[in-house]
């Protein structure tokens, strides 16, 4: 392993090309943080804007005329204004909010408050509901693509909204939508470099103070380059894999 | 006869040369004097070295500086609101004959301008904390949030060498929002910039508590080819004279600037021993 660091210190030598987190220790764990923040981000976005969609467009065929309006106005907020705003917002104008009103408890620390949401809470929330806003759309795409008659058929087997949804509809629908949202995850994995506006140490943030550090804007540019494609990549083939998995012989093909 | 024309032309341009040297070394000194006026740069933005009082007047300690140095040549003042990114050009291109503009001496600068030693004042690495926070020590930050702004290359030794984590953002105002917002128990950046926000008013309740590091020297500047002349000269005796007199000190003080450690070291340093002559 030493000896792999070490080639790349003798090609900066040798080339003036400064990979430097791979044969300076600090760097090195510097940028791992930044690509396990990623990754960590990226997991649990796509977890909960998945879950956002799937009840979102269940609650938007409610029969309450105001369920059906509050998911609409949810929708049209987060679809409507950048994700850049949306983290900017979340962090300095409504987390500091919700502390002075005293609507979300910070506990003193000596000196800085610790609040029950940090920066990482936030980029949670605001990736996870942002995301989550395209997913309740796909997924309701989806549902209305499943036949009324089939709808028809569970109904006078017994089932009742609920579990005709997650027994019929919803089995139905993932499999037409699955095209439409491994789209929207890869763009959630890619927005997570936003999250360097409220601070958080994930790739692009890192990688940033890396490059400013060492003068390497290059060949740092082309490691972040490559490693989103790596992890974009990896996330495409699953869900190809998942896709391909839940194929059913006839419908939709 | 082609070969005589040659050896007039070459004597022709070697003596113009000199002339023109001569006269260009010393041309901007000269112009000040003539006109009985010094136009100087000084920063407007960056209080309290160079700023606009309620009138529009650019005032601070740098201004301060430019008067005392009409005052010496007796001239009239001018003084020039110059940026970060354009004083350098201001000078080379005559708007202003002396810049004094909160500059770090640099060698890169040194090759666009004249800048005169000595450094006339220092700037390096500090934080801007609550005061009741309580900090006294570097130490005091291990594995506690600090502000920060992305890119600055103090953000790493910082980090490494006292163990602060470092929350580092995009811009100065939403680094010292969080700040004021509690985020992070400090601020960390340029002293004189801290200074600055000290200065304004906003910052009562803070203050900025650790000893400054990473001193980064600061030099005013003639044009590139009067350094060594007239003009380069008398500056360097200017800041010389601002040292051991004691000014720099008495005007931190007039403007409420924290008693930099490097203008009370070049006192003692430069000062004169005059026992010799009781």
């Amino acid at each position: 392993m030493e000896a792999f660091y070490e080639w790349f210190r003798w090609l900066y030598d040798d080339t003036g090309i400064n990979l430097v987190i791979f044969y300076e220790q600090y760097e090195r764990e510097r940028f791992v943080d930044g690509f396990l923040n990623t990754l960590y981000l990226s997991v649990i976005c796509v977890f909960f804007s998945v879950v956002i969609g799937v009840v979102g467009a269940w609650l938007q065929g409610s029969k309450l005329k105001i369920t059906r309006n509050i998911v609409q106005g949810y929708i049209q907020f987060f679809r409507n204004t950048p994700p850049l705003v949306q983290l900017l917002f979340f962090y300095f104008a409504l987390g500091t909010g919700l502390e002075r009103w005293g609507l979300m408890p910070v506990y003193d620390a000596g000196g800085w408050n610790e609040p029950m949401i940090g920066n990482f809470g936030w980029a949670v929330v605001s990736l996870s509901f942002f995301a989550g806003a395209f997913n309740v759309e796909i997924f309701r795409a989806g549902i209305e693509a499943v036949p009324t008659t089939t709808k028809e058929a569970a109904e006078s087997l017994g089932y009742t909204r609920l579990k005709s949804y997650i027994y019929i509809v919803f089995p139905l629908a993932f499999r037409v939508c699955l095209p439409a949202l491994n789209n929207n995850l890869v763009n959630l994995v890619k927005t997570t470099t936003l999250a360097y506006v409220i601070a958080v140490p994930e790739m692009m943030y890192t990688v940033n103070q890396i490059w400013s550090d060492n003068v390497n804007v290059p060949e740092m540019m082309t490691v972040l380059f490559f490693v989103y494609v790596a992890l974009v990549g990896v996330l495409v083939i699953a869900m190809g894999r998942w896709e391909r998995h839940m194929k059913i012989p006839g419908y939709g093909q | 006869m082609i070969k005589h024309l040659f050896t007039a032309a070459i004597t022709a341009i070697v003596a113009l040369g000199l002339v023109s040297t001569a006269y260009a070394g010393n041309e901007r000194f000269m112009k000040v004097m003539k006109r009985g006026k010094v136009v100087v740069g000084v920063k407007a933005d960056y209080k309290p070295w160079g700023f606009r009082d309620t009138s529009g007047k650019i005032v601070g300690m740098e201004a301060d500086m430019a008067q005392d140095v009409a005052d010496t040549l007796g001239v009239k003042l001018e003084l020039v609101a110059v940026q970060s990114s354009n004083r350098m050009q201001f000078l080379q291109q005559g708007k202003i004959d002396l810049m004094i503009a909160t500059m770090s001496d640099r060698t890169d600068r040194r090759k666009v301008v004249g800048i005169v030693e000595p450094n006339y004042y220092t700037s390096g690495t500090n934080v801007l904390a609550k005061k009741s926070a309580g900090l006294a020590k570097w130490t005091q930050l291990k594995g506690k949030p600090v502000c920060g702004k992305q890119g600055a290359f103090y953000n790493k030794q910082v980090s490494k060498k006292y163990g602060a984590k470092i929350v580092a953002f995009v811009g100065n105002a939403e680094a010292k929002q969080a700040l004021k917002d509690g985020r992070c128990v400090a601020w960390v950046y340029d002293d004189s910039s801290i200074m600055a926000d000290l200065a304004s008013g906003d910052y009562n309740d803070y203050e900025m508590p650790l000893m400054t590091e990473d001193d980064n020297p600061w030099g005013l500047a003639v044009p590139r080819e009067e350094l060594d002349n007239i003009w380069g000269r008398f500056m360097s005796g200017m800041i010389y004279h601002w040292h051991t007199s004691g000014r720099l000190i008495e005007l931190e003080k007039k403007w409420g600037i924290q008693a930099t450690a490097y203008v009370t070291m070049m006192k003692a340093k430069l000062e004169i021993d005059r026992k010799h002559l009781k």
